[in-house]
């Protein structure tokens, strides 16, 4: 199993834990990982924003370089660039008029894309590719008695929806599942973590992140598990504004890689898991622990 | 080509309509007519502005009196439109019907294309193709065929139920056929009917009693048609009767086996109260059931399914006897003349739309499910309650929940308005509860309904309009702790709310059967594109299908409501009466022959013929054909090996001169 991987810029810089963790889940299921040479900026949603044309070069060229990387899948673990990638792929083929702009552009740097090149998603790939039963004989130390609040955020799953439901998805709840974890009904799984108004518009932003935060608490949630690079850092760096705030509302949010390499036996150092602000409780993270997990306290200092 | 008949000296009248401006807008019309005048053995060709009406009827009467023409083509519309009407001017006029060739320049030109100088040259070529086939038409003559005057109607709900009596009434033997144990459909579980709100059973188990007891009326309950073969007037349909373990004509509805079930407290999902109660393996749909027979559910219990069971229920049935384990499924054959399709609507599953929590939320339930809660017969005797049993202080109607929705189904159901706002009105009746619905658009176009909407309106019903965005169930405020939020839009006031309430009501919307594709392949019906069955005509035929004697009422055809269902099983019925009372049917002489000097006797067409037509004569060895039985479907014609096989109005010379003048059109 081989996939061309575009990491883009959050996995390189802000959210390296990410990678951290994805690189040796996905070596430890026997998955390999390709770096895409040469990969530029997706342009993120504020650049299709401003100049949809331009933008749309921008991350075809990312497209046409994988295509030319060879018959892989492009795998894009950041949730913007998986949105960003896969809506330039849309604009390709449903309009004929956006194309010809992109072609012309290609065409200039001696590229082109014809629309073979799928983008996917890791936590697509894990579990409809590599399957749950694959994903199951190499747990060691299962997540038992951790309660898992599943939070998808909402650029993987809309507008397209590609491997999952928009409104209700579950591929994450059936993978943390087969992970041995207590998966919390968490409705809020695909709302709006603040995105990048926390920073632009905090009364808005932090608002919509201190929902999700009080909401897995409330639910029993012991950590809230992501998919998205920006979701987890909203989720994690605000904590401190949400308390002045609300009133204390703390909760560790963390990759889905990184349960996964926990219970794969990795050490929560080697998953990047010592970058969190709010770390998850390291009794949950011990293997001695995870048997007396029903004692552990709920959060961390 | 040996058969060649007629084909010498031929008189032709031609005639194109303008249709006012529908053929007319985009062809020349005069053109065409002199162009069809110079073709040879036209003598006459006129364009008219409706060749329908009298006066255009009338042209054709009067030249082929004054011009002795022995052939007329028109060029209008439809031949399903107006092809019998040009006939039987023909008729009127002095010449055999079968004279007469139609040419469609409006569905298959005008309406069709835009560039007028196409568009004429199109219509020339097809006039073209008919003037060299007419010459080949021969007098025909059409055969009577008898009706049969018993009538199937497929569906007990209100619309099926009222089209049996009206036929019973008449006079008429009637097979009403229903899957499920009970007739009375989904009208049987609501509580009141809007505007009225006059109590539903009251007016609706007086017609399913009628039913039980009419002479005329042979009901099958858990029965399903499985096979439909035949023709207008001569059909023979296959009934699958399913085993209800109980003798219908023993049974007298005492229940008493029901209390001795070994099973002391309902255990499985009761289908009348949608699952809202719980019933025994052996039960009786509900109180007002017709046939008021109990019945046993084979996949509950315990002695269909192992043979191991005390039988109490035996026990309790003591010398009635009406216990029967040994009954099996049967299949019936039945002979009948007319069928009434009135198999009705699924509702809308509220879980394809998660936002609204259904499945997720306990107290958010869907219309249905609350008209259950209200009725006094219902799981909670009419007291409406929330899952822990309180009464709610406030609730929410969220309309359009699967209707006018690009995401799941385009269509209106046109009855949830009305629906909710008679919901809306028993809550506001049954509790103290604060009731809001949240509408797109409020349609109430029926008799007394907007009048109905008003009511609602000074009851104090508060209406917000908006669509709903999300139904949640975390709080922001004190005020919507523990309760459900409904996120929406107000667009009328024009901002985002919040309003918490303690129960959700969803106005599920209509939709097709979920075997509706296969009851249309079975009774030969045709579906639109949302799945509803498809009628005729969407004005001039609306209980009518594309196949002759197969009518179709109620929610089958579209979302309805009671009235209309109703008007449309009247409708049926009195299409199917009109059929029975003329004693026959009229066949189109379409059928197959066979030339018998060229029949090898090769037998190869006879298992060819979907409609067994076909037989051998062994003296002679040679094929024929039963021509009351042929449906010119024209199977045989293009598989017999030797040609010998020919079919009127479709002889080989016809056809072949047809494609001819398209293709040599210049």
């Amino acid at each position: 199993m081989k996939y061309t991987y575009f990491p883009g810029c959050s996995l390189k810089g802000l959210g390296r834990a990410y990678e951290e963790s994805l690189l040796p889940v996905m070596r430890h299921l026997g998955v390999e990982l390709a770096e895409l040479d040469d990969w530029n900026c997706c342009g993120a949603t504020a650049y299709m924003s401003v100049d949809e044309a331009k933008a749309g070069v921008l991350a075809a060229r990312n497209l046409a370089i994988a295509e030319k990387a060879g018959p892989y899948d492009l795998l894009t673990p950041c949730s913007a660039c998986y949105l960003v990638l896969n809506k330039t792929k849309h604009n390709i083929t449903d309009f004929p008029e956006i194309r010809d702009t992109i072609h012309r552009a290609l065409r200039s740097a001696n590229l082109a894309y014809t629309g073979n090149t799928q983008v996917r998603h890791p936590l697509d790939v894990l579990v409809h590719d590599v399957g749950l039963d694959a994903i199951k004989s190499r747990v060691v130390r299962p997540l038992k008695g951790l309660k898992v609040a599943p939070y998808y955020g909402c650029q993987v799953v809309r507008p397209y929806s590609t491997f999952d439901d928009a409104w209700n998805p579950t591929t994450m709840d059936r993978l943390l599942a087969a992970l041995g974890a207590d998966v919390v009904p968490f409705p809020l799984k695909t709302k709006c973590c603040g995105g990048s108004l926390t920073g632009t518009v905090p009364e808005a932003g932090l608002r919509l992140t201190y929902i999700l935060l009080k909401e897995a608490v409330r639910r029993g949630a012991d950590v809230i598990a992501t998919i998205c690079p920006l979701c987890q850092f909203n989720l994690d760096a605000y904590h401190d504004q949400i308390d002045r705030r609300w009133g204390r509302t703390r909760i560790a949010t963390v990759y889905f890689t990184q349960l996964m390499g926990l219970t794969f036996g990795f050490s929560p150092k080697q998953l990047g898991l010592n970058r969190n602000f709010v770390p998850m409780n390291p009794l949950a993270t011990e293997p001695k622990a995870m048997a007396q997990r029903s004692q552990s306290v709920r959060g961390a200092p | 080509m040996k058969h060649e008949n007629s084909n010498g000296d031929v008189r032709i009248g031609f005639y194109i309509c303008h249709c006012g401006a529908n053929i007319a807008g985009t062809v020349d019309c005069p053109a065409v007519a002199a162009y069809a005048a110079k073709l040879p053995g036209v003598v006459v060709s006129r364009d008219y502005k409706y060749m329908c009406s009298d006066p255009g009827q009338e042209l054709i009467q009067q030249d082929i009196r004054e011009h002795r023409l022995s052939r007329v083509v028109v060029a209008s519309c439809s031949p399903l439109l107006h092809e019998q009407t040009f006939r039987n001017a023909c008729a009127a006029g002095g010449l055999n019907p079968f004279y007469f060739q139609m040419v469609n320049v409006r569905e298959h030109d005008s309406w069709v294309h835009t560039d007028r100088a196409e568009a004429t040259a199109k219509a020339k070529a097809l006039a073209h193709a008919a003037i060299r086939r007419v010459r080949f038409h021969r007098a025909l003559e059409t055969a009577k065929v008898r009706i049969h005057p018993d009538v199937l109607v497929v569906g007990g709900g209100i619309a099926g139920i009222h089209a049996a009596l009206t036929l019973g009434n008449a006079g008429k033997q009637v097979y009403l056929v229903e899957r499920e144990p009970s007739i009375g459909g989904h009208m049987a579980k609501f509580d009141k009917t809007f505007p009225t709100l006059d109590c539903a059973a009251c007016i609706l188990t007086p017609k399913m009693s009628a039913v039980r007891s009419h002479q005329n009326i042979t009901l099958w309950t858990c029965s399903e048609v499985v096979k439909v073969e035949g023709y207008v007037g001569n059909y023979t349909v296959t009934v699958k009767r399913k085993p209800r373990y109980v003798n219908e004509e023993l049974c007298v509805g005492c229940q008493e086996c029901i209390k001795a079930c070994v099973f002391k407290e309902g255990k499985f999902p009761d289908e009348f109260n949608v699952g809202l109660s719980k019933r025994k393996p052996i039960y009786i749909p509900f109180p007002q059931a017709v046939p008021q027979v109990v019945l046993i559910d084979p996949e509950r219990c315990i002695q269909v399914k192992t043979g191991r069971c005390k039988q109490t229920c035996l026990e309790a049935c003591a010398d009635r006897h009406a216990i029967d384990f040994t009954q099996k499924e049967q299949l019936v054959e039945i002979k009948v003349g007319n069928i009434i399709v009135a198999t009705g609507f699924k509702l809308f599953d509220a879980k394809r739309i998660p936002q609204y929590g259904y499945g997720l939320y306990p107290n958010v339930v869907t219309s249905i499910e609350l008209e259950r809660l209200v009725t006094s017969s219902g799981p909670t005797a009419g007291d409406i309650v929330l899952r822990d049993g309180r009464t709610p202080k406030s609730v929410g109607f969220i309309l359009c929940v699967g209707s006018r929705d690009l995401k799941t189904n385009r269509w209106c159901s046109r009855t949830c308005c009305m629906h909710s706002m008679k919901l809306a009105q028993l809550v506001r009746e049954h509790t103290d509860a604060d009731v809001t619905v949240f509408y797109m658009d409020i349609r109430a176009p029926g008799k007394g309904c907007e009048e109905f909407y008003d009511k609602s309106l000074k009851e104090g019903i508060q209406f917000v309009r908006g669509r709903v965005a999300e139904v949640t169930d975390w709080a922001l405020a004190p005020e919507e702790e523990g309760k459900l939020v409904i996120r929406v839009e107000d667009t009328l006031a024009g901002f985002v709310r919040r309003i918490p309430v303690d129960m959700i009501v969803l106005a599920v919307g209509m939709e097709p059967q979920a075997d509706a594709q296969e009851v249309r392949r079975l009774f030969n019906m045709s579906c639109g594109s949302e799945g509803w069955f498809l009628e005729k005509h969407p004005k001039l035929a609306p209980v009518s299908t594309f196949t002759d004697g197969v009518f179709i009422a109620g929610c089958c055809q579209g979302p309805k409501d009671i009235p209309d269902s109703i008007a449309q099983a009247g409708a049926a019925a009195a299409e199917a009466l009109a059929l029975i009372d003329k004693g026959y049917i009229e066949q189109e002489p379409n059928t197959a022959y066979i030339e018998e000097a060229d029949c090898s006797g090769c037998k190869s067409c006879i298992p060819l013929c979907p409609y067994t037509a076909i037989a051998f004569d062994e003296a002679k060895q040679k094929a024929t054909i039963n021509a009351a039985l042929c449906k010119g479907c024209g199977t045989c014609v293009a598989a017999c090996p030797s040609g010998s096989i020919r079919q009127n109005l479709f002889e080989d010379e016809e056809i072949f001169s047809e494609i001819e003048g398209v293709l040599s059109y210049a």
